[in-house]
């Protein structure tokens, strides 16, 4: 198979687009979003428990690619337990990341880094930062995003 | 004639497939280091050289504005526009050039009925009537104008094999309908919808009727006067023409009563400040300078296209589609949608677990270039329970072996799935 391609679909990521993590309706949520991807038609939903400044629980649901469900779904396992200013500095990186530019330094990206072969295709990148710009969209309580 | 057809259906003798592709530079190009199989022609198609060469004869020789120099590269620009619209009248069977509009594409063809048709023929109350199949830019002009004059929008379903339900239709034909608008191929399905029945039911009732052809003209003879419609709408970039060229048809006096689409030059018989008078069809509807070289470049496709003959282009694409239907059929996890019993080359499909938009990234690192997402047909989408669909769509251009590489790369998500 073609490197990139092999680089993009790798099995954790095909692994989280069929068995999404944190994939369900939080009762109780006190902040939910969605995001839209008109073009391609994929949609998400955020659900946030904050605990102060620090998000508690995160679930998600939706439908879409396999780049924006397995990003999704590995976005909601690494925010969990982290402040709106460490979500933010994380999703810097993460946007680095998929658009290949510099990463800023002292962010660790964990099992985000899967999504690093997106960089090669730069109509994916609005699948892969679809759930991020909802989950930013939550925190910030304006309920509704577009990534067209 | 149909022992002509009977040899090309059975081994394509008649159709020599690597002369014709001889003359598209673009398709002899490697991508991600696999030849290009090009199956996105119901998006757009490649042009053959002599469209090419063409539009650099125009630009190199004759460019001038049309219908206002005295000037030699004037009138020879003049004449080569308007020879293309004699080109375009005959290639349709209308009745004369006059009838034929020159637009932008058939998305401003539908917009310019709906402005001037629609806006001063369809009242509060009145309906139109359009079908389930339609592409979205044959239902927002007509939401637009219903939101304008307070008319209504009727939609007829279409069964699981993506057929219009005919009874339906007619059931939908009320008193209050003043104009049916109605794709003549669905671009999402390739349902080849029945047209002439369409306009007879909608004829007998006194109403107008538009067709979009876009998805048409590239695969079947259209003979506006045999479908008896009102309106014809096609694009010149779906038929191996350049972009930014489509056609308006528009029987004589219906175009007559029409009043202008958009002011300007060249639509205008007298201008002056107290009162303006318009021009004649075609030209009322033309306001500005006309794309030129686009509209010579489309004579010279519809020449091309007719010189292979569209009988012959026809029999050739159903070969395809049929090898085509029955392979992906047969793969595991593969579900065709649409099954129309008349359908032209354009096969929609899913892969069971796998969206189709990384259906296509893997189809693209094999070189095989597909549509994937809604096709601009949301509510056909809803109607089947789908958020999109992969297309592959042929073209006269396309082989045999590369329906096999198609069908191989459709193999190898699976594979990439597990």
């Amino acid at each position: 198979m073609n490197a990139a391609l092999e680089d993009l679909y790798r099995q954790l990521i095909i692994d989280h687009s069929r068995n999404p993590r944190n994939f369900r309706v939080l009762e109780g949520a006190d902040r939910v979003a969605e995001g839209s991807n008109p073009l391609c038609g994929d949609e998400v939903k955020i659900y946030l428990k904050m605990d102060g400044e620090r998000i508690a629980e995160i679930s998600f649901q939706g439908s879409g690619c396999a780049i924006s469900i397995a990003s999704a779904s590995l976005m909601t396992d690494s925010v969990k337990g982290k402040t709106r200013l460490e979500t933010e500095a994380l999703f810097d990186a993460f946007r680095a990341l998929v658009t290949g530019k510099q990463a800023p330094a002292g962010v660790a990206l964990g099992k985000l880094a899967a999504l690093g072969g997106v960089a090669a295709y730069p109509v994916r990148v609005k699948c892969a930062t679809l759930a991020w710009h909802a989950l930013r969209a939550a925190l910030a309580g304006s309920g509704r995003v577009s990534t067209e | 004639m149909a022992v002509a057809n009977e040899c090309r259906l059975s081994t394509g003798c008649c159709y020599d497939v690597e002369r014709v592709r001889a003359d598209f530079p673009a398709l002899h190009q490697l991508v991600h280091d696999k030849p290009l199989v090009y199956l996105d022609n119901a998006a757009t198609t490649q042009k053959p050289r002599q469209v090419l060469e063409a539009l650099l004869g125009f630009y190199s020789r004759d460019c001038a504005n049309v219908h206002r120099g005295v000037h030699a590269l004037s009138e020879r620009a003049t004449a080569a526009y308007e020879g293309a619209r004699g080109r375009v009248a005959s290639f349709l069977n209308a009745a004369r050039p006059g009838e034929i509009v020159f637009t932008k594409g058939t998305t401003e063809a539908i917009n310019l009925v709906a402005q001037t048709y629609g806006r001063s023929q369809v009242g509060a109350g009145d309906e139109i009537l359009i079908t389930a199949l339609e592409h979205h830019s044959n239902i927002v002009p007509w939401q637009m104008l219903c939101q304008q004059n307070g008319a209504r929008l009727r939609v007829a379903p279409v069964d699981d094999r993506g057929e219009l339900i005919m009874e339906e239709f007619e059931r939908l034909l009320g008193p209050r309908t003043r104009l049916v608008a109605v794709a003549h191929v669905s671009n999402a399905l390739g349902t080849v919808n029945p047209v002439e029945q369409i306009v007879r039911m909608a004829h007998e009732r006194g109403i107008v009727v538009l067709v979009d052809g876009a998805q048409a003209v590239p695969h079947l003879a259209v003979d506006v006067q045999r479908l008896g419609c009102d309106f014809y709408a096609f694009a010149g970039h779906k038929l191996y023409g350049p972009t930014g060229i489509g056609v308006l048809y528009g029987k004589l006096e219906l175009l007559e009563a029409m009043p202008p689409y958009q002011g300007g030059g060249d639509m205008i018989r007298s201008v002056r400040f107290e009162k303006t008078c318009y021009n004649d069809p075609p030209y009322r509807f033309e306001a500005g300078t006309p794309p030129i070289a686009e509209a010579i470049g489309l004579a010279a496709a519809i020449e091309y296209v007719s010189s292979l003959g569209l009988e012959a282009i026809a029999a050739h694409e159903h070969n395809l589609l049929e090898a085509a239907t029955q392979a992906l059929g047969e793969l595991p996890g593969v579900r065709l949608v649409g099954a129309a019993r008349d359908k032209a080359a354009v096969i929609s499909f899913v892969v069971e677990g796998v969206h189709p938009h990384d259906v296509a990234t893997i189809l693209d690192a094999e070189g095989v270039a597909v549509r994937a997402g809604h096709h601009c047909a949301q509510p056909l989408m809803r109607r089947f329970g789908l958020p999109a669909t992969t297309r592959a769509s042929f073209a006269l251009y396309n082989t045999l072996e590369e329906v096999d590489a198609l069908v191989k790369a459709v193999r190898r998500v699976g594979e990439i799935w597990g």
